[in-house]
């Protein structure tokens, strides 16, 4: 077994616990943490593929900004432990095997179509100059569309979140 | 002088004994960063700060270490166990982890080889100092919701608000010092910083006309590691003493070690990144192991200035309200860093 | 070396822990949380195939993704914080009307 196949292994048997995890725990902020590990463990396998800058940036804005948007929101409201309901109940009888049916199935046509074609790790490299060429060259277009994007979203999100004018003025009386 | 790389057998030995003298070295330097501010803001107060223990009280790190270790460890009974202990861990390890990218010299040459001066040169060194100040956050936010109180959960709650807001002003005006020598390696960055304008005036970053890309990071940086003016998230007066009110002995220590350590890492990048890291005037008549042995003493006079900076600010400035520090950071810090930005990518293309 | 289809079968596993998650969770954060699994593994198999067919677009797409994903993230939490503060729950059972 080559080192990198070890360390493939490794990190992925990171990602996929921590994913279970997030799905076995009951308390969200449980879930939020083992969300982070997957993340952590995305980033070695961005690593291992020789994506370097995207690692990098999956750490920065995945798990370094975004996630603790998650967790501030967690502390915020509060959050307590899940309620168990009937509707859960019933996705959980019909969810896990669904998962596993078809994650079995999924792995299977995989395997079974690309067989043992190797990716070389490292064979490209993700630097962040050429990155950057594609970006604002090829892709400018949708570059400039996400940033429009982002900007809605940032709009949004502070219409959202203030408080509605109806409940401030009700509390003023 | 040869240039051969070593082989995997020695880069390991003597990568680990890099780690173990830097880790030393660091550890050392949060030790007596913390007598160093005692002292500094008790001359500035008109005291002597400590001086029982040793001489000048050099002696009061350990003491304080000693206490730290015999006390006891208290856990009250309504927090949320694990991640009530894992959260100064998280906080300490992070805060550990990022020297291991920064270089503190130039290269040493011994027989055959030669050694950088650094852990390991990373290609994205900068971006992964970044990542990993933007995960410490989760020690600070863990240990304000884990602890079940009150004080401790607004404190936990403004330290994430705070650094992820902060974190943006930061990142952009490190975009400058990029664009400027197009690398993300720390040593190629302190590389391009070589050399000098009419023959005396260094060619640092800061003197390129980085000046308010360092100015905006100094002060993101600042509330980056919840130093005054920023460090709303402890304020003694409001939140007795924030995140960590329910922790004692080595736990709290472990938070103070993590502050103390991204002070350093702060004052390190801000040395590297804008005042030419170990760039400094060597005579060519100097032996050889001054050659190395300078830069490092540079570099290490330029951290103590920023640590030092740090200090005196604490001494100077009052603390922020919680609005003013958000207002501040995004009406103010941000459209600076984005003018400074456009600036320099407009100068650079003439 | 690693076959490419390791890297898929991990992406698809991660896919699949996300669907669950949004499926069988009552938490409307957690619920949340699903669906940014189920993008991180996405991001796997784009990286993947751009290693494998030598070309960065696969990576740059990553960087879309997460753009997406966190314009997703902000507005999200935006709309959670309203719907407790009108409902003072979380629970995705109990937001069944569109009214108050």
């Amino acid at each position: 077994m080559s080192i990198h196949l070890v360390l493939f292994l490794f990190f992925g048997a990171v990602a996929v616990a921590g994913a279970i995890n997030l799905l076995a725990q009951s308390h969200p902020i449980n879930s939020a943490l083992s969300l982070i590990a997957v993340m952590a463990a995305l980033a070695g396998e961005f690593l291992l593929l020789g994506a370097e800058f995207v690692a990098a940036i999956q750490v920065i804005v995945y798990a370094g900004a975004i996630m603790v948007l998650f967790v501030f929101v967690i502390m915020l409201l509060n959050a307590g432990v899940e309620e168990r309901t009937k509707g859960s109940r019933v996705a959980i009888m019909f969810g896990i095997p669904g998962m596993l049916m078809g994650s079995v199935l999924v792995a299977w046509a995989v395997l079974h179509s690309y067989g043992q074609d190797e990716v070389v790790a490292g064979a490209l490299e993700g630097a962040p100059r050429d990155i950057a060429t594609l970006l604002f060259r090829e892709f400018l277009l949708p570059f400039e569309v996400t940033s429009i994007l982002i900007l809605i979203a940032i709009m949004g999100a502070v219409v959202l979140a203030s408080k509605p004018q109806a409940v401030q003025k009700r509390k003023e009386h | 002088m040869g240039t051969h790389a070593l082989p995997i057998w020695l880069f390991i030995v003597v990568s680990a004994i890099k780690s173990a003298i830097l880790l030393f070295v660091l550890l050392t330097a949060v030790a007596y960063t913390v007598w160093l501010e005692r002292k500094v803001v008790g001359h500035m107060q008109n005291r002597w700060g400590p001086t029982r223990v040793g001489p000048f009280g050099l002696l009061q790190p350990a003491a304080d270490g000693l206490k730290f270790l015999f006390k006891e460890d208290l856990t009250p009974p309504h927090v949320y166990k694990p991640l009530y202990i894992a959260a100064p861990m998280i906080a300490v390890i992070f805060a550990l982890t990022s020297i291991a990218v920064i270089p503190f010299g130039n290269s040493v040459v011994i027989g055959r080889y030669t050694i950088p001066l650094q852990i390991t040169d990373v290609n994205v060194g900068l971006l992964l100092i970044l990542g990993i100040t933007s995960i410490g956050v989760y020690g600070v936010a863990l240990a304000g919701w884990s602890s079940n109180n009150k004080y401790s959960l607004l404190g936990g709650l403004r330290a994430s608000a705070q650094m992820v807001s902060y974190e943006i002003s930061l990142g952009l005006s490190l975009v400058g010092v990029l664009i400027m020598s197009g690398s993300f390696s720390l040593r190629h960055i302190v590389e391009a910083q070589q050399g000098h304008f009419w023959g005396f005036i260094p060619r640092w970053n800061i003197f390129q006309g980085q000046v308010v890309g360092f100015f905006v990071y100094l002060i993101a940086a600042y509330a980056e590691t919840n130093r005054i003016p920023f460090d709303l998230p402890e304020a003694e007066t409001e939140l007795v003493a924030g995140y960590h009110t329910e922790y004692s002995a080595m736990k709290f220590a472990m938070f103070f070690m993590a502050e103390y350590a991204n002070m350093i890492t702060v004052a390190c990048l801000a040395s590297l990144l804008f005042l030419g890291g170990w760039n400094g005037p060597i005579p060519a008549w100097l032996p050889y192991p001054l050659h190395v042995i300078l830069p490092v003493v540079y570099f290490v006079a330029k951290v103590f200035v920023f640590l030092f900076i740090y200090i005196w600010v604490r001494g100077t400035l009052p603390r922020f309200r919680y609005d003013q520090l958000m207002a501040f950071g995004w009406k103010f810090l941000l459209p600076v860093a984005i003018c400074n930005l456009i600036a320099t990518a407009v100068a650079v293309t003439w | 070396m690693v076959p490419l289809s390791y890297y898929l079968v991990l992406s698809a596993i991660l896919f699949a822990c996300g669907v669950t998650g949004f499926l069988i969770k009552r938490n409307v954060i957690t619920i949340f949380m699903s669906i940014e699994l189920m993008l991180n593994g996405v991001n796997l198999s784009f990286v993947a195939f751009a290693a494998k067919w030598h070309a960065l677009s696969g990576q740059v797409f990553v960087f879309f993704v997460m753009v997406v994903a966190a314009a997703e993230a902000a507005v999200g939490l935006a709309i959670i914080i309203a719907i407790y503060r009108a409902r003072e729950t979380l629970n995705v059972d109990q937001m069944n009307l569109l009214k108050l």
